[in-house]
Formats: structure tokens, sequence, C-alpha cells
């Protein structure tokens, strides 16, 4: 399924993360995932949230740099091999896969992709794509 | 101990006489020659006959760096460029250099008063010259050059950079003087250190002659020390001639300003008003002599003072104190003149609107270095950290290009950069000097 993730750019010093939390705790913003990349000087924070539109509005609103980008969520089968079966069909269809972060409760499993074809990566996953 | 005696020791009087002549002659040749000059003067209302008396050039207009862009590159030239035998260019503020052409009597000049300031720090046909000023589009290393040559000292053309080179060929080679910037002899000196080098003991160099950038009576005493040397101090600027318009002589007491070839005023910046001597004000500069591309009130944007009491050397020409700061915002790295308008300049070629951003200049190692922060804006970001990379690269690419010296480029945050009265604070200089 395709969601809205939103990146926010955080300086790498102490405390600019604890900022952008902060803020989401404010406004009763419930995070689902979350991944930070990182270089020496900067990071960038890409998270998935509840109400995309809302923490968006609020995150520009607290000056905060933001990006909403749409992104791939596959539910996983919480079993060995079940994300290797997924990413080698992408592969197989020639489909880059520009970064990834997974999560795993006690029930399931959940990974966000950022593909460089979000229209064919999705119906690869589906099914609906032979690839 | 003079170079030219009969200029450099001439009577008061006789040297005003001999300004005068040049300037009303001067006059007449750019007013013919260049149409620049002829439409400033017609449009203030002066003919160069008007000019009776050396003080009546306060009624000339004065020239700024912005004609010489408006002019690019060549329209300032008062000779066919047949007559040009040499170019140089300095950084501009919009990509574009200000360009300079010599003729070949310009270039005998320039050599003749380098020669002055050479031999006035002491430098002899005996000497070893070690120059590590960079040589080309800049004036500093072939300006030093040919002086050098002309007084006849055997000359290193080293050019700057790869100091650990620069060490071994001053002791092989037994320089006993060097040109180059002050804080690079710092450097020279502190890597000396950690070679395990002792500049008393290990070389011969007994002069460093340093420019292209503001120093302190605090960084002579360093330089001195560190290197065992006598440091002084030489002035120039490219739109004028390039180094040797003024230097230090052993008396360390204001850098001699070779008067018959560029007459000096001190102004007050924002009235245009001359000052009178040991009054600080902005230096203009007016080139008596020079054929290629004369200067008729060059507005230079440094600030001193003028002393015309004869100096303890026995010299008459005028001094000017160490250079005081500036009358406008340019900043001297690594000897590169950097204005933050140019950073702007680079940073708008972005998008359509130019980011926030500030120069932070600090020195590491005796070394100037700049960093440029850019505040993040929605349009430049990426929720690629390559993305964000390449940015980097990319803005720094084009300083490298516009500058000409390497910053370090770090992305902030949104308004991380600190405010004043709603502008971003554009420059903070971190150089104790």
């Amino acid at each position: 399924m395709i969601i809205q993730q939103i990146s926010v750019f955080v300086e790498n010093k102490p405390g600019t993360l604890a900022e952008v939390l902060g803020v989401l705790k404010e406004n009763e913003i419930n995070l689902r995932a979350l991944s930070v990349a990182d270089t020496a000087d900067f990071g960038i924070l890409r998270m998935i949230v509840q109400e995309p539109e809302k923490a968006e509005r609020i995150l520009r609103d607290a000056d905060f740099t933001i990006k909403i980008t749409p992104v791939l969520a596959i539910d996983l089968e919480d079993r060995p091999g079940n994300l290797y079966e997924y990413v080698q069909k992408l592969g197989t269809a020639g489909i880059n896969i520009e970064y990834m972060y997974a999560f795993a409760s006690i029930k399931d499993a959940k990974v966000v992709l950022k593909v460089d074809d979000l229209v064919r990566a999705k119906g690869i996953v589906n099914g609906d794509d032979p690839a | 101990m003079y170079w030219n005696e009969t200029m450099e020791t001439m009577e008061p009087a006789r040297m005003a006489e001999l300004q005068k002549n040049r300037l009303q002659e001067l006059l007449g040749r750019v007013y013919r020659q260049v149409p620049f000059y002829r439409n400033s003067l017609q449009k203030a209302g002066i003919l160069p006959e008007d000019i009776r008396t050396l003080e009546d050039i306060s009624k000339l207009p004065f020239i700024y760096k912005q004609d010489m862009r408006e002019n690019y590159p060549y329209g300032l030239f008062a000779v066919p460029v047949s007559e040009i035998v040499r170019i140089h260019a300095s950084s501009g503020t919009t990509g574009k250099p200000t360009v300079v052409g010599y003729t070949k009597r310009d270039i005998g000049i320039w050599s003749e008063v380098m020669a002055r300031s050479l031999t006035g720090a002491g430098v002899t046909k005996q000497s070893v010259i070690q120059i590590a000023y960079g040589y080309g589009l800049f004036t500093g290393g072939l300006g030093v050059h040919y002086g050098a040559e002309m007084v006849g000292a055997s000359v290193i053309p080293v050019s700057s950079g790869n100091t650990s080179r620069q060490i071994m060929l001053m002791k092989d080679f037994g320089t006993t003087a060097i040109a180059c910037t002050p804080s690079y002899a710092l450097y020279i000196a502190e890597t000396m250190r950690d070679m395990g080098i002792v500049p008393q003991d290990d070389t011969a160099i007994k002069v460093g002659i340093f420019g292209a950038e503001p120093w302190s009576e605090n960084m002579r005493q360093q330089i001195e020390q560190q290197l065992g040397i006598v440091a002084l101090d030489i002035y120039g600027l490219s739109e004028i001639i390039g180094p040797g318009v003024a230097c230090e002589c052993l008396a360390k007491d204001g850098l001699h300003i070779f008067e018959d070839h560029f007459y000096p005023e001190i102004i007050n910046p924002v009235t245009g008003e001359v000052l009178p001597d040991g009054e600080k004000g902005e230096l203009v500069l007016t080139t008596l002599t020079k054929e290629g591309m004369p200067m008729l009130r060059y507005r230079t944007r440094d600030l001193t003072t003028l002393n015309h009491k004869q100096c303890s050397c026995g010299r008459t020409m005028v001094r000017m104190s160490k250079i005081l700061g500036r009358s406008d915002d340019m900043l001297i790295i690594r000897g590169v003149n950097v204005f933050p308008s140019q950073v702007e300049s680079v940073l708008l070629n972005l998008g359509e609107v130019s980011p926030h951003y500030q120069l932070i200049v600090d020195r590491e190692d005796n070394l100037d270095c700049l960093t440029v922060l850019v505040e993040i804006t929605d349009n430049l970001f990426s929720d690629e950290v390559r993305g964000l990379e390449t940015l980097e690269h990319k803005i720094k690419g084009q300083l490298h290009s516009v500058l000409g010296i390497t910053a370090t480029v770090r992305l902030v945050g949104a308004r991380t950069i600190e405010r004043s009265e709603g502008k971003a604070k554009r420059v903070i200089d971190k150089r104790t000097i």
C-alpha cells in the first residue's frame, strides 16, 4: 500500500531529535514507524504517522524543513524469507530501492520502502504485475 | 639601502611639483583616450586644464570597483590591446573577475617599485628569495618576481602551497628572504616545528616580505619569533598595480607609498571629503604614471592613515599605517578577496529564492578557513542523504569557481542562523590577527 512519509531535516547535534518529537507529542501525533539516516553534519528523520496532513502542518508551523514522500508499505508475514521474496521480485523487475526500514510487533511485521518506480513496485508487491 | 635614492629621498616640495605635472599629463591622456573618464569628467563639469594644483585633485570624481566591472574586460584601457603585454585579474563580486592590463613600461614601473620595496627590506643581489605567493592571474607571484630579478637576487619561483617542499627548498637552496602571506608564514613556522626544523639553525632565512592580507603587530611578533626573521608588511592591489604600491622599510614605522607613481589621499568614506595626515579614513589612489589602465582616484576601501614626516630611514616618501580595516564588507581569506554577495549569487542559482546563509571565517593551524552555513529550505530538502550530499557538493563546487578558494559547506536547519532585525548576520570572522 502506498502511504505518505514525512521527512524532517535535523542537524546532527544534541537535542534536535527531541525538538521534533516534542512537537509531535504536544499535538498528540502517534508515530507508527521511524528511521534516521545521518551524516557527520545532518540527519534525515523519516516517519510514518497516523495523520500525515496534520503532522505536516504542525511541523511546518514549527519552522521545520520537511518533505512528504509517497512510499510503499508492505505487511510481512513474520517468518524467515518473506522480506527476501519481495525484495527479490523488485530487484528482478529492475526497481531500485533507495532506502528502507522495517519494524516488527508481536503479531506482524511491516517494511517501508522508497523506490524509484512506486506504481510498478506496488503492482509487483500486490501480485498484480507478474514482473 | 635605497633602490632609487633620487625619488625615495626627494624633497617634499619637489615631489609635489613632480606629482602635479604627472597628474596633469595623466588627466589629458585619460580625457583623450578613455571614454569612461571623459564622461565622468564632463558629468562633473571639469576639464583637464581646471586641475592647476595638486590639491585640485579633490575636485575629480572617484572611480570604483563597480566601474571596472561595468567596463569589463578592456573598457578602461587607455592604450590599444596590442600595446598590452600582460593581463592580470582578481576575483570579482559577480563571478566576472576584475581585469587589469599593463604596457611594457607599466611592467617596468611595477618592477621598479617592487625593487624599491625589496631593497628597503634589505634584499640585495646576494639574497636568495623564495616567492611563495601564487603565480598566475593573481598579481602576487609575478609582481614580486620581476622586482626581485631587477634587484638581481636569486629568485626561487616556488609559488604557493606544498609546505614541506617549501621548507626543503628553503634549507637546501639557502633562502635568505621569503615573500608570501603572513598567515602562510606562520603556517610554515608551525610545519617546521612539526618537522623538527629550527629556522634559526637550519636555514639562512633573515627577512620576510608579507602582504595580500591585513595583519597586526602581534602577528609580526609571532612570525619574527618563530622564524627568527625580520617581518615586513607590503601593500598593493591589482587595480593599482599589484604588490609594491607601498612597503615597510627596516624601521617598521609605516609603509612607504611610492608616491611618485601612486598618489595617495585619505578620505571620509561617507562624505568623500579629504582628511589630513593622521586621521583614519579610506585610502584613495591615483596612478600617476601607469599607461595601460590608469586609475584616477580609485576607492581602495582600505582604511588607514597617512604620515608625511620623514622616516628615520631617510626616505621622504609618505607613509601609510598598516591597514586598519575595510569600508565595505570584503573579506580577505588566504589572500583572496571574498564578498558575501558572491556567495549569495551562487546560492541564488539554486532556486528562485536564496536561502539564508552565513560565512564563518576562522584560522585553523594558521590557515584561514571559510565555512558557509546554508539554511535548508523545503525546496532544497531531499529525503535522501545522497540528495543532500549532492547539494552540498554542488554549492561547494560553484563557490570554488566563483571565489577561487575552497569552502566547507554545511547545511543547517531552517531559522537556525542568528537574525538581527530580521536580517541574517552574514559574516562571522573569528580570526584574531
